[in-house]
């Protein structure tokens, strides 16, 4: 990274020989987050906050800008309910087999994503199982099971163009009476716009229901790090139909920000767990607060 | 949000009743609204600002017409400068050779895949022979994903599960089609980011092995602002010919499309809008247009319901 390019660098210029915030900072600090999916209305908000920390608490110097900054774009990102997750593990005294939704639009990485936490998961000693809920789309189950197989994790699968709550529904049975730790269903990508195709979700969850009554424990919608701002209507449409209760962008190894989770996880106070970062069994890391606001500034 | 966009400007412009054409002062607060509507539809941060520019010149000294309110003059003008920026008409493939080969490149998930099956059943229908040649080795499954496409559209599929080199598969599908008389040879490869130099390296030499007549860029219409980037650096590399918008069968405004358009001046040739073999259209710059702005493609789409 060349530090000739951060924002600090380009805040410092801004404001040298100056007191307060001006409009060339501010103008600087709306390009570096809208270049970064966050969106006007969230940044407006951001700098708003920004303008008002300023004046009550005197500006002094770029680096309590640059602090400031970070702080606020992290306040807005929403805190882990499950105790604080510093590895892949599955929250203390939850029941098991905990059991994991995964949903998300089209092509977004739900299957590398579980592909990968099975991995993660195996390597903390969990017992794991997946569901291959995705009937539908070309190959799909195929691609599943290749990610059982190189992860040494057993698939339940009924084939393709079967009922996807019928898996899901087995999935959780065999897991419960096998003594499985967790369990992951996959689902078939689908647009938030088609009704019968987010309906289908509810019911996967609600045949889930009837064997585990507290399952799914963790619905996670996946979402694409360079997805601009319909990810919120994802975000939106899928916490409806399904009560979505954690994040995982993925895709974050291009030059991609995603940007656009920070709203998203401040409107509807959803946790980013995970991130993704490649597409080898390896890549993925646990959300960092810290590490992703940098990220953002980082040009 | 079309009808949005023209009552904030109408509201922009209320308190400055009197004035008769659109000048310097009256015309900056609204095309700030502009720039915003343009910048939630995902158009880049920088692109946004040079076309709102553009907008503000083209509309200054332009007499307010009684008729329509300065708002939805606006509108028209922003309307009309997306259209041609876009390209205003259609562009089609370019498919000469013997075979004539047809290259899909793009990043991870945009939609390659199932594009390739759309367009392989497309010429097929035209009354051309066609093949797919299955030259993503890496991710799982996907040779298999093809060959399902493959058989939902009667179309033969090349592979070589066991070959590793993406050149040597692609030169080969080639050899066999000509073999067996095929007109069209259509080459699904790889997800790649831009920033992945060994896997840009492995598309450019794809290309230069198999000297494609047509380079399509299959990009999501759900990208944001670095749809540029991406954009930018694929066609440095690939010098592409068009460009595939996927996934339009969602509620996205689609902003990336102008992006790209802006910065690479390669014509969007086609969109995608589903996932079943059929849900392809060429594209219509009107309507896209229309679409950024907040009318949504709703047209082609019930057109096609
Ligand atoms: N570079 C990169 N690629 C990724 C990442 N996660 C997934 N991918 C790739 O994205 C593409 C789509 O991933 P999938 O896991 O099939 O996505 P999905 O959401 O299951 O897709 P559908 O089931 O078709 O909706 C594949 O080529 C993956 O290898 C990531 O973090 N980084
Ligand atoms: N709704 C919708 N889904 C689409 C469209 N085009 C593709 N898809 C879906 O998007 C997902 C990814 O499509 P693929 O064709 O596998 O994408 P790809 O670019 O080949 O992916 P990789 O090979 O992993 O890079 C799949 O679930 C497809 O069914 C579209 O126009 N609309
Ligand atoms: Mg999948
Ligand atoms: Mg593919």
């Amino acid at each position: 990274e060349k530090s000739k390019d951060s924002l600090l660098d380009k805040i410092s210029k801004a404001v040298v020989g100056k007191s307060t915030v001006d409009e060339d900072v501010l103008d600087e600090l709306e390009e570096i987050l809208i270049t970064s999916d966050v969106g006007v209305g969230t940044t407006i908000k951001v700098i708003r906050r920004i303008e008002e920390r300023v004046a009550r608490d005197k500006y002094v110097g770029t680096d309590e800008l640059d602090k400031i900054l970070r702080e606020e774009v992290a306040g807005l990102l929403a805190e882990n309910q499950t105790e604080e997750m510093s590895d892949f593990e599955i929250p203390k005294g939850a029941s098991k087999p905990y059991v994991m939704l995964i949903v998300g639009v089209n092509g977004v990485g739900k299957t590398t994503t579980i592909g990968k936490l099975s991995a993660q998961f195996k390597k903390k000693g969990y017992k794991v199982l997946l569901g291959a809920a995705d009937t539908f789309r070309a190959a799909a189950v195929d691609q599943i099971k290749l990610w059982g197989e190189r992860t040494g994790v057993p698939v339940v699968s009924h084939g393709m163009n079967t009922d996807p709550s019928a898996v899901a529904f087995d999935a959780a049975k065999k897991a419960a009476e096998e003594g499985y730790d967790i369990v992951m269903i996959d689902t078939a990508g689908r647009l938030h716009n088609k009704v019968n195709l987010m309906n289908e979700l509810t019911k996967i969850k609600r045949v889930i229901q009837k064997f585990i009554p507290e399952a799914p424990h963790d619905i996670m919608l996946v979402l694409d790090g360079s997805t601009g701002q319909n990810a919120v209507m994802q975000a939106r449409e899928f916490t409806k139909a399904t009560q979505v209760s954690s994040l995982a962008i993925t895709k974050l190894d291009g030059t991609a920000k995603g940007g656009v989770v920070v709203g998203i996880s401040d409107e509807f106070k959803i946790p980013v767990r995970y991130i993704g970062v490649g597409e080898q069994v390896d890549d993925l890391q646990v959300f960092n607060k810290e590490e992703f606001v940098d990220s953002l500034f980082k040009k | 949000m079309f009808d949005n966009l023209s009552t904030k400007l109408d509201k922009a412009f209320k308190n400055l009743k009197g004035q008769g054409s659109i000048t310097e002062i009256n015309v900056a607060t609204t095309v700030k609204e502009i720039r915003r509507a343009l910048i939630d539809a995902d158009v880049n941060f920088k692109v946004a600002k040079e076309v709102t520019d553009e907008i503000k010149n083209k509309s200054l000294g332009q007499d307010i017409l009684i008729s329509v309110s300065p708002g939805q003059m606006l509108v028209k003008i922003t309307q009309d400068e997306l259209t041609s920026l876009m390209g205003g008409t259609q562009e089609n493939i370019v498919i000469e050779g013997n075979p004539a080969v047809i290259l899909i490149a793009g990043l991870q998930g945009s939609g390659k895949t199932t594009f390739t099956g759309k367009l392989a059943a497309r010429l097929k229908k035209e009354g051309k022979s066609v093949m797919m040649a299955a030259c993503d080795i890496y991710r799982p499954a996907a040779i298999d994903q093809l060959k399902v496409l493959g058989e939902q559209v009667g179309v033969e599929v090349y592979a070589e599960p066991e070959n590793k080199n993406a050149v040597e598969i692609a030169k080969n599908a080639i050899a066999a089609a000509k073999q067996q008389n095929k007109k069209v040879v259509i080459v699904d490869t790889a997800g790649r980011l831009a920033v992945d130099e060994q896997m840009m390296a492995e598309i450019a030499d794809v290309k230069e092995a198999i000297q494609p007549s047509e380079t399509l860029f299959v990009v999501d219409s759900m990208t944001g602002q670095d749809a540029v980037n991406t954009a930018k650096t694929f066609n440095d590399r690939l010098d592409f010919n068009g460009v595939v918008l996927t996934k339009l069968d969602g509620d996205t405004r689609g902003g990336a499309a102008i992006s790209i358009r802006k910065v690479v001046e390669k014509p969007i040739k086609f969109i995608s809008y589903g996932e079943k073999m059929e849900a392809l259209d060429v594209f219509y710059p009107e309507r896209m247009a229309q679409r950024v702005l907040g009318m949504g493609d709703v047209v082609s789409l019930v057109e096609r319901a």
